[in-house]
């Protein structure tokens, strides 16, 4: 299982790279997504999985997993998710501004 | 347990959410932050008199014992700059009260500023490595808001680029904290210093060391600076003033912290590695502090070359250049924000940000001259002033250390700092004034007052070294001295 | 062209009920199991978008007169306040503590200050969420 997530990381940082390089706003966005996810599907691989155990002690079930790993990938799922979004209202206000979404067009200080 | 060190993040926080309820009352926001950050240095001061009473002090959140539950520590080197940070925040707070336009002090300025300071402050002073990550979010969510805050084209399309690298920076810090779980199991930053000992810090490990490098070197603008002169050139005085003053300061932090307290097994790799990059950026800052001519491009380049500069105290690596290091980043943190102030003021009155379009000042504002005179002194290292001190001890330490390289490189980029600097000086402040004085714009006192603190500030700590030796002294012990880190947090 | 959106209105004008309902279930559960106050939270917002989505804006905030930036400010208020509440009592920072209860007609029941905590967290997360779709959606 945790080669399998790992492998999948893998191929997500690879998505996320391409699109960080491309010149379109909002695929640069979509790629800095897909890269927090990669890093999540990486943290919880480093927790382990343990077969099919669930984060949680209880009566029913005899082994558990680790839950910080967990814990932590939430956390980082609200920060990500608020940086996405705003990333977003940015890139579309830049839109409204600038009416283009290419990066090649949108050189900041030295070029004003 | 004590409560005292969650204040300084915590008192922010409630004070930013507290003003956003009083959006149509600016006075409540603007003074309610003010008197927030005059507060918050009183608590600083406290905590750092206990510190030296006490030794470090630290609190398990909710009662969750170290090494599970998150923490928070405050030894001396992070309450000396949760104190700077909030003087100068206060001052750059008085510094926007009449500068930053009634636009933005309505959309929310005061509590995105409130914010920042909380981050600020929780980076310096968390436990927890994760929790690191989460401080430097709130930190860095603040500064997007404050960067676009306004939101002029020049603005909108320099923050796309700062965005785009925090966030890719960021997620290459959460995959390195992944690979130390991974590997070590912990996140308590005093229990990883203890396992990383215990293991001798494998070269599994040091692969990670180097990952925390990249990642806090993006932050800072160690190297990888290349981000900063545009985005710190845009905003508006006060932010790019909070901006310089404060927040490479913080990957500055992260840096000192991680290789003095973790990974200071394998000094002839990852401290090598700094020392490279160190020396690069202080020439690459130089190249660019003499490059352009737009004053807001030298004041950038400067800060680029004080990170240069700092880290070669922690490339180093002894107490005495440590120690140095932490004087200048004391010192750096002020004079920073009064040399953005400054420069801010001097392109309020004339309208321009070319230095050939600027001549004379000092006959219309003389005031303006000679405070940017005494931080061009201070920003060199003239005594009495407060660069002084630290560029000493780091001279001392580098020739203890014998290493004569960076000693040159560190010496020389004060040079040219002044030299950057009084161009600025002597094209700006000195020859025939073009502003009649018909068309002089006023310079109220508001707008000079926060600058004039500022100047006294540094005076006074270059005066008063001796007075904060002992504090110094104490983080400079602290963080070559693991040991005594590790044993604050876990007893036994 | 208009677009006629009679079915979209009259199903989630019972669907939106379900989702508040299911919201309330998982912000409860939080506390044992799967759930909590960012869950609740996120599913409690899916509602506003729904309405969102199915009607105006215009409609929705003559419905809903909130400002839902004071939403997220008094949400955040109440984590931070729930967290320093402790400090008072001498305990650590963010410390909670449960008991339990004897309610007449429900009988025992475990009471929490997490819960307050939760709240804080859910009314935070709906305010953002529905900040930023509002943000983005209100000048298009």
């Amino acid at each position: 299982m945790e080669t399998v997530i790992i492998i999948v990381a893998g191929v997500l940082v690879t998505v996320a790279t391409y699109l960080l390089l491309s010149k379109n706003l909002i695929r640069v966005i979509l790629g800095t997504a897909i890269l927090t996810h990669a890093v999540h599907l990486l943290l919880m691989a480093m927790g382990g999985f343990k077969g099919e155990s669930v984060p949680i002690i209880s009566d029913k079930h005899t082994t558990y997993v680790d839950a910080l790993p967990q814990a932590l990938i939430l956390t980082s799922i609200v920060i990500s998710f608020a940086v996405t979004a705003f990333f977003l209202v940015l890139a579309y206000q830049v839109y409204k501004r600038t009416n283009t979404d290419d990066l090649s067009k949108l050189r900041g200080y030295r070029h004003e | 347990m004590n409560n005292l060190i969650v204040l300084p993040m915590v008192l922010p926080l409630l004070t930013g959410v507290f003003i956003v309820f009083f959006k149509s009352y600016i006075q409540v926001q603007r003074w309610g932050t003010f008197i927030l950050l005059l507060v918050n240095v009183g608590i600083s001061v406290i905590i750092l008199r206990q510190i030296q009473i006490d030794g470090i002090i630290s609190i398990d959140f909710g009662g969750w014992a170290a090494p599970f539950g998150i923490l928070f520590v405050a030894d001396s080197f992070a309450a000396l700059l949760v104190l700077t940070t909030n003087i100068v925040s206060a001052i750059c707070v008085l510094y926007a009260m009449p500068t930053i336009g009634k636009r933005r002090e309505t959309f929310y300025f005061y509590p995105f500023v409130n914010f920042l300071v909380a981050g600020v402050n929780g980076s310096f002073l968390t436990g927890d490595i994760f929790n690191l990550f989460v401080t430097f979010e709130v930190m860095l969510l603040a500064s997007y808001a404050l960067i676009t805050l306004g939101g002029t084209r020049l603005q909108l399309k320099e923050s796309l680029k700062y965005i785009a690298i925090n966030v890719v920076s960021s997620s290459l810090f959460l995959i390195a904290i992944a690979y130390l779980y991974g590997t070590l199991g912990t996140l308590n930053m005093a229990h990883l210093s203890m396992r990383i000992a215990e293991s001798g810090q494998t070269p599994l490990l040091t692969v990670i060391s180097l990952l925390f490098l990249i990642v806090f070197s993006l932050k800072s603008g160690l190297l990888l600076y290349q981000w900063l002169p545009g985005s710190y050139s845009t905003p508006p005085t006060a932010i790019a003033a909070l901006f310089g003053a404060l927040l490479t300061k913080v990957g500055i932090y992260a840096l000192f912290r991680t290789f003095t307290l973790l990974f200071y097994h394998e000094q002839q790799i990852t401290h090598t590695l700094i020392a490279i990059m160190a020396g690069v950026t202080l020439i690459g800052g130089c190249i660019g502090a003499i490059a352009y001519n737009n004053i807001r491009q030298i004041v950038a380049y400067n800060v680029v070359i004080a990170v240069g500069f700092i880290l070669v105290g922690l490339a180093i690596m002894n107490t005495t250049a440590i120690e140095g290091a932490i004087y200048y980043l004391v010192h750096d943190m002020i004079v920073k924000a009064l040399l953005f102030l400054l420069a801010g003021t001097m392109i309020y009155l004339t309208k321009s940000e070319k230095l050939d379009e600027m001549s004379g000042l000092i006959r219309n504002y003389p005031s303006l001259g000679w405070m940017f005179f005494i931080t061009v002194l201070s920003l060199t290292g003239i005594p009495p002033l407060s660069g002084f001190i630290g560029k000493v001890l780091l001279g001392q330490g580098a020739i203890v250390a014998e290493s004569y390289i960076l000693l040159l490189l560190s010496f020389m980029s004060g040079f040219v700092v002044l030299y950057s600097l009084l161009r600025i000086f002597m094209s700006c402040f000195w020859g025939e004034t073009i502003i009649s004085e018909e068309e002089e714009t006023p310079l109220s006192k508001k707008v000079i007052f926060p600058s004039a603190i500022l100047v006294v500030l540094t005076f006074a700590l270059g005066f008063g070294a001796e007075s904060i030796a002992p504090y110094v002294q104490d983080a400079a012990y602290t963080l070559t001295n693991p040991s005594v880190y590790i044993n604050a947090i876990l007893p036994d | 062209m208009k677009i006629n959106e009679v079915i979209l209105q009259s199903v989630s004008k019972i669907v939106v009920f379900i989702i508040l309902t299911l919201a309330l279930y998982l912000f409860f559960a939080g506390h044992n199991a799967p759930g909590g106050g960012f869950i609740g939270g996120l599913v409690l917002a899916s509602s506003f978008v729904l309405m969102l989505l199915a009607f105006d804006i215009e409609t929705v905030k003559k419905g809903i007169p909130v400002d839902f930036k004071l939403v997220a400010a008094s949400g955040a208020l109440i984590v931070l306040l729930s967290g320093l509440g402790a400090t008072i009592l001498g305990e650590p920072f963010l410390s909670q503590s449960f008991a339990y209860f004897d309610l007449p007609f429900y009988g025992e029941v475990e009471l929490t200050t997490v819960t307050i905590f939760e709240t804080g967290v859910a009314l935070a997360v709906v305010g953002v969420v529905v900040t930023i779709i509002l943000s983005i959606s209100e000048d298009v």
